[in-house]
């Protein structure tokens, strides 16, 4: 069952460099129970996506300029601001990279938990306290009867992700969006957040969309994988397959440049040039410049999505050509 | 690989001991010894808070060590004047891990990459801009930019300038404090692959400091990892990863997400609860031992020092020795490294 469609979605800014679009076509089905990931380099359009479907781009300068984001039947960019809200924390919830500036530094821990629940849920203030408290429970955080009446600052940066994953799930919401969790954490850290968000999914049922950098994250995460380059889907397939047989060269490049730690050392392949200026594309693939099949046809017209499966597809005029050769 | 037989930096017991007011210590760096060889790139490994970039620094005395030596030829480096030290620094560069702090925004390319050959008075007028030019382009940029900016530039361009800084006085040692965390995955390979492509040429010898295990693998030839202010094991890197001996190593690794789906959904993590704990108030014994899976009543007790379990294989920890390299055969409750 479909639980979220975004079709078409383009969010532009108005900058002093000129018009950025973003995010310019987006579209992708999210199913009931999945986790899609999302991944990109930065200005790859992968956040700005999210906080489009939430609506959280702030206008001016930046504009969603069209698209649907369908909610279960319901087009969240047709609804006023009050029912936006009443989505935003209840149905669909975030996280973001960096819990510091995303908690209060003025209130207690419980306050902030307990706001959401009095908000979204008609909590009474007893009920929205032992919530909170349970909250902090489920989410591995010792003591936290005690806790619940600190601040944030007094918790370490795993922590604070904990309390910001209670926080987003206080409400039960149907969908999780999850920016760059685990970026701001140590290692250890993040496999214990990575491990309590596959936890929580699997006892909730909620859907997620992680949004990350990193591929190694995306693989041990994610059902389906989108990537991102220049406010475009490149490609978009389940994850095994994409990891197995990417049929897209950048997709093919990024893998290619991570390290593998049981591989022998050696030159590791780079993906040459810097990503493009979004503000000053020029026509045809944005990544044409730095790739290594590219044809003249690439650099005059823009690439066609190409279906390799019913549930593959990938942005490149060679784009069969790519995933034949990966297999 | 490099012969490992000439240690270039020997670094003694080294300690960087911060006064918090009180009595209260921070101490950063706790007794460190190490040998980084000619030539080789010694990968530091740690998470944040572990003290691995006040090493890196302590050992260039950016920050000043509290105890201990680092030696260099012939020369205590932590104990050096002024004057000396100077003359020393000159060999000695370091790239910091955030390219748009780390690089003055009022200076010209021109001007950043040269000023550490007027400092040093090597090269002047027409030289000087000669050099700068051909640092620009061994490090991959045009000399097209040598009158533009450091926020012209993206974050791997920057980083780039950083490093055509570090080499304009020819280094011997050059400390590279985190230097692709702060960049864009595609990035990373290329300034990864240039670091290695200098170290060939011009003979260089790193600290590569980093949290990025996957990235330390892959540009070390030793690794060596750092907890609590402690050095707690070193190895060869292929070693490290194939079969790591100290417990927090062990974790530390089984926690790096591999890209392959197939891995992931089958392997088995070590989880550890909770924080790295204050390095204001560590934990007495085995600094590890507040989250060791492994740890028994002395481990609160005894300090552990590395021993050499295996040949060129030094780990921290008394549950294991020589005779018993691996903690899963040891009999539970007995800590042969005390025997």
């Amino acid at each position: 069952m479909i639980l979220l469609e975004v079709k078409d979605l383009r969010t532009y800014f108005e900058t002093e460099d000129g018009l950025v679009k973003a995010v310019d076509g987006v579209s992708f089905q999210l199913q009931h129970g999945e986790t899609l990931g999302i991944v990109g380099e930065s200005g790859s359009g992968k956040s700005v996506t999210n906080l489009s479907i939430i609506r959280l781009i702030q206008e001016p300068p930046g504009k969603i300029v069209s698209g649907e984001v369908i909610l279960k039947g319901q087009d969240i960019l047709l609804l006023p601001p009050h029912a936006v809200r009443k989505i935003r924390g209840r149905r669909i919830a975030m996280i973001f990279q960096d819990p510091m500036t995303s908690l209060n530094p003025f209130m207690k821990i419980s306050r902030q938990l307990m706001e959401m629940t009095q908000l979204h849920l008609g909590h009474t203030r007893s009920q929205a306290y032992e919530h909170a408290v349970k909250m902090l429970e489920t989410v591995g955080i010792p003591d936290a009867r005690t806790r619940a009446n600190s601040y944030p600052h007094e918790f370490s940066g795993g922590m604070r992700q904990r309390v910001m994953i209670a926080m987003a799930l206080s409400c039960e919401p149907e969908l999780l969006i999850a920016d760059e969790p685990t970026t701001a954490l140590d290692v250890t850290i993040q496999a214990q957040i990575l491990e309590l968000i596959r936890k929580l999914k699997q006892e909730t049922g909620t859907s997620v969309i992680l949004i990350t950098h990193d591929l190694g994250v995306v693989a041990g995460m994610t059902d389906r994988v989108i990537v991102m380059y220049a406010g475009k889907i490149f490609e978009q397939a389940k994850t095994k397959e994409l990891f197995a047989r990417p049929g897209n060269p950048y997709t093919k490049g990024l893998l290619r440049s991570v390290p593998d730690p049981t591989d022998e050392q050696g030159k590791l392949y780079q993906i040459p040039g810097l990503p493009p200026d979004v503000a000053h594309l020029k026509p045809g693939c944005p990544f044409a410049e730095r790739c290594e099949r590219v044809e003249e046809i690439c650099r005059r017209e823009f690439p066609p999505f190409v279906e390799l499966t019913p549930d593959h597809h990938s942005l490149c005029h060679f784009a069969n050509e790519v995933y034949a050769e990966s297999n | 690989m490099p012969s490992q037989t000439e240690t270039l930096i020997a670094i003694r017991d080294l300690k960087v001991h911060f006064k918090l007011g009180g009595k209260r210590v921070v101490k950063a760096v706790d007794g460190v010894t190490l040998d980084i060889a000619k030539g080789e790139t010694l990968g530091l490994v740690g998470e944040s808070g572990c003290g691995k970039s006040t090493l890196g620094r302590a050992i260039l005395r950016l920050t000043e060590p509290t105890g201990g030596q680092v030696l260099y030829r012939n020369n205590d480096l932590a104990h050096l004047s002024g004057r000396q030290l100077r003359e020393q620094r000159r060999h000695l560069q370091i790239i910091f891990q955030d390219p748009y702090a780390s690089l003055n925004p009022r200076m010209t390319v021109g001007q950043i990459v040269g000023e550490p050959l007027e400092t040093f008075r090597l090269a002047r007028g027409r030289e000087a801009e000669q050099r700068v030019q051909e640092l620009l382009e061994t490090v991959g940029l045009s000399k097209r930019f040598i009158k533009r900016y450091p926020h012209e530039f993206s974050g791997g361009q920057r980083q780039r300038i950083g490093i055509a800084r570090a080499l304009a006085v020819d280094p011997d040692f050059i400390v590279a404090d985190e230097p692709i965390s702060a960049l864009d995955v595609s990035i990373q390979a290329q300034i990864m692959n240039l670091l290695e492509k200098l170290r060939r040429e011009k003979n260089l010898t790193y600290l590569f400091i980093s949290h990025d295990l996957r990235a330390i693998r892959h540009v070390s030839d030793r690794v060596a990892v750092m907890y609590l202010g402690k050095l707690v094991e070193i190895a060869d890197a292929k070693t490290i990863y194939v079969e790591p001996l100290m417990p927090y190593t062990k974790a530390l690794i089984s926690a790096v997400p591999v890209p392959d789906p197939e891995i992931e959904a089958t392997r088995q993590r070590i989880m550890l609860e909770g924080d790295v704990p204050s390095p204001i108030n560590p934990p007495k014994g085995c600094p590890f031992h507040t989250r060791c899976p492994y740890a028994i009543d002395v481990c609160k007790e005894v300090v552990p020092q590395l021993v050499e379990i295996k040949p060129a294989h030094f780990a921290a920890c008394v549950r294991i020795s020589p005779a018993m390299p691996h903690i899963e055969d040891v009999p539970p409750g007995s800590a042969p490294g005390l025997e």
